[in-house]
């Protein structure tokens, strides 16, 4: 009766070995796609440095209008100030919208979350933000140029102006607010809530001059990102602002923003645009990277204070 | 989250006299007056009325109307949220009526997009096609790179590189989408002009994805555009549920004398599965809404495409391109009945990859997507 073969001697080192390199291996795989992966971010920067740091640092250039297309070596470059102020009258006015609404939503959420419409808000917010921007952007687009002269209450708004183009942004930032929000609320203890109500505190007041106050911080950032994305948003206003080489006058009429610039002379002919259009890119991303790095800056200091870290 | 949760109605149910006792001591007075056991006169009248607003001045200071006000405002602000989900479906849909009457599902299995006013025909599925292949191609390139940051960061990185890596990880989703345009417009489209597509054309040529001409503007640059911008997004989510999983996993099998790499891959990555495969999900909706970025490298080509070289149009990238500047009043409907095609299909996948992100961490997770 012959016995199960002999196994082949595999020395206990070799195997060991293999399994050695074999970790070793993708150590190092899983280190070159974290250098893979922030490439892209280090060559962006870099590029918008080397492209837009001569114009963006010309006098007058964030404050003059844009200059006449022109393709020479030594063509006028300066001026983003419409865009600049285009973008502030637009992210302003959708803050004024949805800054209240999503902070009085996350606190509908997080604080009345024993009911099942709280849970369903903060699912909707949630689902909200993977809306696509430009499904916005055609949303009020299609709404005030289609329904709204056909609704007898509907504000008739003209498209495209700063107005639609700031509804848009802040349906935009809605979801956004909301969600960091009530994430902040969330992570006050409730040992806190609990002692403002053994203290016969209402919890309205409580929950106004305590658990929110506490969580101000979160809140805060969580506006600053919204502000942030949506002061980079194109898509949205893409019809609904639609760019204007001018100062706005008033605000139901086209207005400058600056990604729109970045989307139009991006793709046009003329060399001295595209400067411009690198200019501005680099003066976005400052402003955009310098926000976020404050903003995980904040929330990390809050998680600490709140001793989750 | 929450294992100590306070009652919503606590501390007015106890001493504080409601507007209960306010109208049950009315009550009682009454009775008592009209069976005569309390004398209907001043005093008498004037003891119980006093009591009576003491009572209710008690009561609206004590916040029930506050407290209600309060909800209702809260709760106003909220339902506004669902409003906006709604009414962006529904007028999406209002729009879409035209288009739908005239070519009801065949729109959703249509190949051809016309706007020429003489043929006027439309269906979806070129941008359907166009949107599902790059976002796949993303997926596919993104995929390896975000786990791979993922696992660094968890299990390999020096706990001083956690925090600034992931950072800078978590920079490139706040990086605008236009830049990203712009960056694939300047240095991302001559790259793949010139070396990459080549390449490809010469190894890979004979797997029939790769024919025509090498322009660089088109289905392959967008789907490399779109990996670099969802890769933030997967790698956080991924990061995160990885992190969640208990340590005593991870430690069990590092005790049994596993390598790290196996530990991860045996106690670590099964673990936190469906919170990856949520990840995956979410990146996959957001490369199915990017716009600008798609919209400036992909080529603007509205037909069925034939080889990953040839120029594309997604369907958020038709509605950038044509929705203004149109031919006929059908191509807007169209065009609407595309965009809440595309917004179904991200709802979709939001809701999938929020219910599976959601299962694993309870929280949801990152702050900005």
């Amino acid at each position: 009766m012959s016995g199960p073969p002999p196994r082949p001697p595999v020395s206990k080192f070799d195997r060991t070995s293999r399994r050695l390199v074999m970790n070793y291996v993708v150590a190092g795989l899983c280190g070159a796609s974290v250098l893979v992966v922030l490439y892209p971010l280090l060559d962006i920067v870099y590029t918008a440095f080397i492209q837009g740091g001569g114009v963006l640092f010309q006098a007058g250039f964030l404050t003059d209008t844009q200059p006449p297309p022109c393709s020479a070596i030594s063509c006028n470059t300066v001026g983003i100030g419409p865009d600049i102020e285009g973008t502030l009258i637009m992210v302003g006015l959708a803050s004024l919208i949805a800054v209240p609404l999503g902070t009085f939503a996350a606190i509908f959420a997080s604080e009345y979350k024993g009911r099942g419409l709280g849970r369903a808000i903060s699912f909707t917010a949630d689902v909200l933000t993977g809306m696509p921007s430009i499904i916005v952007g055609a949303f009020v687009y299609t709404y005030f140029v289609l329904y709204a002269p056909t609704i007898e209450l509907s504000p008739q708004v003209i498209i495209p102006s700063a107005i639609a183009g700031a509804l848009a942004l802040a349906i935009i930032m809605l979801p956004i607010i909301v969600r960091t929000t009530e994430e902040a609320l969330r992570i006050v203890p409730n040992s806190i809530r609990e002692a403002a109500l053994a203290l016969g505190i209402p919890k309205w007041k409580s929950t106004l001059r305590i658990v929110f106050v506490t969580s101000l911080p979160g809140a805060l950032t969580g506006i600053l990102l919204a502000v942030m994305r949506a002061a980079g948003e194109a898509a949205p206003i893409l019809f609904t602002a639609a760019g204007s080489p001018y100062y706005a006058q008033n605000l139901n009429q086209p207005t400058a923003a600056l990604p729109l610039l970045i989307y139009t002379f991006a793709l046009s002919p003329s060399s001295n645009w595209l400067k411009v259009a690198w200019g501005a890119t680099l003066f976005l991303l400052i402003m955009v990277l310098t926000a976020n790095i404050i903003a995980r800056l904040m929330i990390h200091r809050m998680a600490v204070r709140m001793g989750r870290i | 989250m929450n294992p100590v949760t306070h009652s919503p109605q606590s501390p007015y149910r106890r001493p504080r006299p409601g507007f209960a006792d306010f109208s049950r001591r009315t009550v009682r007075f009454s009775i008592a007056v009209l069976e005569g056991r309390a004398p209907l006169e001043r005093d008498s009248l004037r003891r119980s009325a006093r009591t009576a607003v003491d009572d209710l001045t008690e009561y609206l200071k004590v916040a029930q109307w506050s407290e209600a006000g309060f909800y209702a405002l809260t709760g106003v602000a909220g339902v506004a949220v669902l409003v906006v989900a709604v009414a962006v479906a529904a007028v999406l849909a209002e729009g879409a009526q035209a288009s739908f009457h005239a070519f009801g599902f065949g729109f959703l299995w249509g190949k051809i997009w016309n706007p020429n006013p003489s043929v006027n025909v439309f269906g979806v599925v070129p941008f359907v096609d166009d949107t599902l292949i790059t976002s796949a191609l993303a997926l596919f390139l993104a995929v390896p790179l975000a786990l791979g940051s993922a696992i660094f960061l968890t299990t390999q990185a020096p706990r001083w590189m956690r925090g600034p890596v992931g950072t800078a990880i978590e920079l490139l989703a706040a990086i605008p989408s236009v830049i990203y345009g712009l960056w694939g417009l300047y240095v991302l489209h001559p790259l793949m002009e010139k070396t990459v597509e080549p390449w490809l054309q010469k190894y890979l040529g004979w797997s029939g994805l790769f024919g025509g001409h090498a322009v660089g503007l088109d289905i392959l640059t967008a789907g490399v555009i779109l990996a670099v911008m969802i890769v933030p997004t997967v790698a956080a989510v991924s990061r995160d549920t990885i992190a969640a999983v208990p340590s005593a996993q991870r430690e069990a099998a590092l005790s049994l004398g596993a390598t790290d790499w196996e530990s991860t891959r045996m106690a670590l990555l099964p673990y936190a599965r469906s919170g990856i495969i949520g990840g995956i999900i979410l990146g996959l909706g957001r490369a199915m809404g990017e716009t600008m970025a798609v919209v400036m490298v992909i080529g603007g080509r509205d037909a069925v495409p034939t080889s990953l070289l040839s120029g594309g149009q997604t369907i958020a990238s038709l509605i950038a391109n044509e929705l203004v500047s149109y031919q006929t009043t059908l191509q807007v409907s169209a065009i609407l009945e595309a965009g809440l095609v595309l917004l179904l299909i991200s709802l979709l996948v939001n809701v999938v990859a929020r219910l599976l992100v959601w299962r694993v961490l309870n929280v949801s997770t990152g702050t900005m997507e």
